[in-house]
């Protein structure tokens, strides 16, 4: 018993850690920190580290590797939007421009890397001086804002960046707490319908104790989230956003050869390639993605920012990186999963804005940033070496 | 009977739910050769880590008496000083640096920030030439071949002082030459009164060296044979080791009808990826018939493993020249995949390097090389995936609680198991076979070479690289022999024998 215990803390080590660390900032807040609006704009500010974090996970999977431009792209792409949207372009166009322009950026660098070898860490820090370059020619230097409502109530930026709510509560957001249920009633059945496949197949399941805590754990979480934003204004529409990478990225990890590939390569790159699986594709694809998923952190940015400047993005390549590795990502590829990842970019968001609202000078903050990022991976580093 | 210079008395020795070691006797007299043998898993090297003080005095139960004192390791260091040396199986050594800088590292020669580089190579160069090396010391430890470094590491050991040298597996990486000069050495050490204890799978090595052999078995010591009072034999230590007579090391196979031939290589020429005039197959011509177990006999560096690798999709080698025949129809195969489409199926002998990812589960290795099988477009079906991966598991008998176990943690035997499950899922007419039985146990052997014997029934080809004469002789219809780039001979199985098989080989070193 004593044992198993010790087996789930270690397993979810940074949930733990993550409940922790909200503990101690709402008693330094005074609870300020879990006021709707908090919750709110912990969300709506990180939509772009989740959405980078996706991209950076498949990288981190294929060995490691990093790509240190996507803090520049999201600034090149969210300049190209800003400069057509300025000039009266269609908005869909614009966006459509965006997005292509994100996946050529990752076939350049995935190209250098995959094809050429160029190392991870090379090409893309040569990515990440010339976009920021490039971003400031299409800028030319200055800030440009952004006036298309469509753009901004789509992506989740401006004032009015909420889900319309369809039922007309009065204090409360019906339609997020209704979401909200739906979203428990959905997992719930999720969960029955697996634990009933599972048991006709003759496969082994978890007992159902454990399984009946974690999914009242799991929906207890959700709920208290979606009753925080009905107590605000709703469901932000980067929420939205965040939700369809995580689900699409978690089913993509688990569930398809490509997934199964990304972590192939990293356990063990000869071993795929004799089993005819050709490496140079799998990391292309990798970098691909990352180039997509900067472009759509470059438009969800520049939505919230309602506009775009040349020095958009600065550091966003640390956050995502950070997000990985706190969430239990391996430095050397192979493991890592969407779960670990979310939980990890949530664990900097609640300390960044902890520190914020305690009023902690800025450069003290990035100190324990630091700090932590360097704990979590002491901690994996020394839990992995007892398992041994 | 001399004097005895150590023993080992009453050792127990438990990791977390197992017990390694169950109170295990070992007497070592001294200047004898003894050799400890036994099944991969029986606890040689954990009694060896006791004695050097890996595992720290107060980890274990019992006594350690080393002349005729009893003695607490709390580290290697410790037993160092004493003069007890143990050399592990995988070369510790650093590729970039120098054969003096290696020998002498963490115990540098002159002042502690100021090293003496003269002693270093004076002295390095002395112990050299004990151990029978005629490279100047300054040379890098990559500029030498597997051989040589194997050699570097026991100089290293003698600088250090030992009186007691231990050798983990010190022939597992080298050919039969080197490996022959390795156990000349230590009969030349043991004239000197050197003492030592060997750890060894290959049986009549340690024929060829033990004074005194230990078998032991799961994790308790069975018996000491004295060589020389009484006669050994293989099968009689075998008996030891698994605890049961062995009359039958390889099983018989019978009523498998030869058919035609399924794959030809003719006139297959290879160079090296990097030195690009080198050649490391030379003009090679060979078949295998369906229902046939070839056998492809040569030392290590005969160019087994490249012939192997460009037959399947150029895996290897630049420059490839030849026909390649499957069915009869020439074919020509670019990578992998096409090498797995047209049927075929490479079983590395690096199971851990090239061909298994340890940390991943059984189920996710079971379906790498053949995902199409278990999915639907693009996305895995895990239920098939599953029945599949349990399926061999039960075919090849693999033990293990399941087949969600991370093949880093499974014994040798059952990983060599979990790579064959991968290759026959891809439901291949040809099977290369690389050392299939390397550095595993004799009991996972036999099973090996019953699974070998279910494909041949079935119709399939097996092409089988070994460098283990007996086992070449034993499984296979047909041997070719292999010798530095080229085919030197071929012939059948039942005119096979170690004599003329190594007469062969010399006979073409001679002919160059």
């Amino acid at each position: 018993m004593n044992l198993k215990a010790m087996d789930i803390l270690k397993k979810y080590t940074m949930v733990f850690a993550l409940v922790l660390v909200t503990i101690f900032f709402y008693w330094q807040t005074g609870g300020k920190i879990l006021l709707p609006q908090n919750v709110n704009n912990l969300i709506s500010q990180n939509a772009y580290v989740f959405v980078l974090s996706a991209g950076m996970l498949l990288c981190i999977l294929t060995g490691g590797n990093i790509d240190l431009a996507v803090g520049s792209v999201v600034c090149f792409v969210g300049g190209i939007g800003a400069v057509m949207m300025d000039k009266n372009l269609n908005v869909w166009f614009a966006v459509a421009v965006m997005i292509i322009g994100g996946l050529l950026v990752g076939a350049w660098q995935g190209f250098w890397i995959a094809y050429i070898k160029v190392p991870p860490f090379i090409a893309t820090l040569a990515g990440m001086y010339a976009f920021r370059g490039l971003a400031n020619v299409v800028l030319q230097g200055y800030a440009v804002g952004i006036r298309n409502e469509t753009f901004l109530k789509v992506f989740g930026g401006g004032e009015n960046c909420y889900v319309p709510d369809f039922l007309g509560g009065s204090s409360l957001n019906m339609t997020c707490m209704v979401v909200g249920i739906i979203v428990v009633v959905a997992y719930l059945a999720m969960v029955i319908v697996n634990r009933i496949d599972a048991r006709s197949k003759g496969y082994s399941v978890t007992p159902l104790f454990q399984e009946l805590v974690k999914f009242v754990v799991i929906s207890a979480v959700i709920l208290w989230i979606f009753y925080k934003l009905a107590n605000y204004k709703g469901i932000p529409a980067a929420l939205v956003w965040i939700a369809v990478v995580l689900l699409a990225y978690a089913y993509i990890t688990t569930r398809t050869t490509m997934g199964r590939y990304l972590y192939a390569v990293g356990g063990n790159e000869k071993a795929t390639r004799l089993s005819g699986v050709d490496p140079r594709k799998v990391y292309f694809f990798a970098y691909v993605n990352m180039g997509l998923m900067a472009g759509l952190a470059g438009i969800l940015v520049a939505a919230r920012q309602v506009g775009a400047q040349p020095t958009f993005g600065q550091g966003y390549e640390m956050d995502a990186i950070a997000a990985c590795f706190i969430g239990g990502a391996s430095a050397y590829g192979g493991e890592g999963n969407v779960f670990g990842m979310v939980i990890g970019a949530v664990l900097m968001g609640v300390i960044n804005m902890g520190m914020s609202i305690m009023g902690i000078d800025a450069n003290y903050q990035k100190v324990v940033k630091g700090i932590v990022v360097l704990v979590a991976i002491i901690f994996d580093v020394l839990s992995n070496k007892k398992k041994k | 009977m001399g004097k005895i210079l150590l023993e080992m008395k009453n050792i127990t020795k438990t990791f977390p739910g197992v017990k390694a070691l169950d109170n295990v006797n070992l007497q070592v007299e001294e200047g004898e050769i003894h050799a400890l043998v036994g099944e991969n898993g029986a606890g040689k090297s954990t009694l060896m880590n006791v004695l050097s003080g890996i595992y720290p005095y107060g980890s274990y139960e019992g006594d350690i008496i080393y002349d005729g004192e009893v003695c607490e390791f709390h580290k290697i260091t410790d037993s160092e000083k004493k003069g007890i040396v143990i050399i592990h199986q995988e070369l510790a050594l650093v590729p970039q640096m120098s054969i003096g800088e290696n020998m002498f590292l963490g115990n540098e020669r002159g002042k502690k920030n100021a090293i003496n580089w003269n002693e270093t190579y004076g002295e390095a160069d002395k112990y050299l030439k004990m151990v029978g090396l005629s490279e100047s010391s300054r040379v890098l430890i990559k500029d030498i071949g597997t051989g040589k470094q194997q050699l570097v590491e026991i100089a290293k050991a003698l600088a250090k002082n030992a009186r007691l040298l231990i050798l983990d597996e010190p022939t597992s990486s080298l050919n039969e030459t080197d490996s022959k000069a390795l156990l000349d050495l230590m009969l030349e050490f043991k004239k000197q009164g050197m003492t030592m204890i060997i750890i060894s799978h290959k049986l009549n090595e340690v024929v060829y060296v033990a004074d005194k052999i230990t078998v032991v078995r799961d994790g308790s010591t069975v018996e000491t044979i004295d060589c020389h009072t009484t006669e050994v034999s293989e099968p009689r230590i075998i008996k030891g080791m698994v605890g049961r007579e062995f009359t039958d090391r390889f099983p018989k196979r019978s009523g498998v009808e030869i058919g035609e031939v399924n794959m030809e290589v003719e006139n297959w020429t290879v160079y090296h990826p990097v030195y690009a005039e080198r050649k490391v197959v030379d003009n090679v011509n060979m078949n295998v018939k369906k229902g046939e177990v070839v056998g492809i006999y040569g030392l290590m560096g005969a160019g087994r493993t490249e012939l192997a690798m460009s037959i399947f999709g150029k895996s290897y080698g630049t420059g490839i020249k030849g026909t390649l025949k499957i069915n009869g129809k020439p074919t020509v195969l670019k990578n992998p995949r096409e090498a797995i489409n047209a049927k075929l199926a490479y079983v590395t002998e690096d199971r851990k390097g090239n061909g298994l990812i340890l940390s991943n589960p059984i189920r996710v290795n079971t379906t790498l090389a053949n995902m199409k099988a278990v999915c639907d477009r693009g996305i895995i079906d895990t239920d098939k995936e599953y029945q599949v991966s349990v399926e061999y598991k039960d075919k090849l008998k693999t033990k293990t609680p399941s087949v969600e176990q991370n093949v880093g943690n499974l014994s040798g035997g059952n990983q060599q198991k979990v790579l064959l499950a991968k290759w026959m899922f891809t439901d291949p007419d040809i099977l290369i076979l690389d050392e299939p039985t390397r550095g595993i146990d004799v009991g996972a052997k036999y099973e090996i070479y019953c699974i070998i014997n279910d494909l041949v029934a079935a119709g399939k080809s097996v092409v089988m690289i070994s460098s283990e004469l007996p086992e070449v002789i034993g499984m296979s219809d047909r041997i070719y022999i292999m010798n530095e780039g080229k085919f030197v001979g071929e012939m059948k199985a039942s005119e096979a024998t170690q004599e003329n098989i190594m007469a062969c080989i010399l006979q073409s070193g001679r002919g160059e």
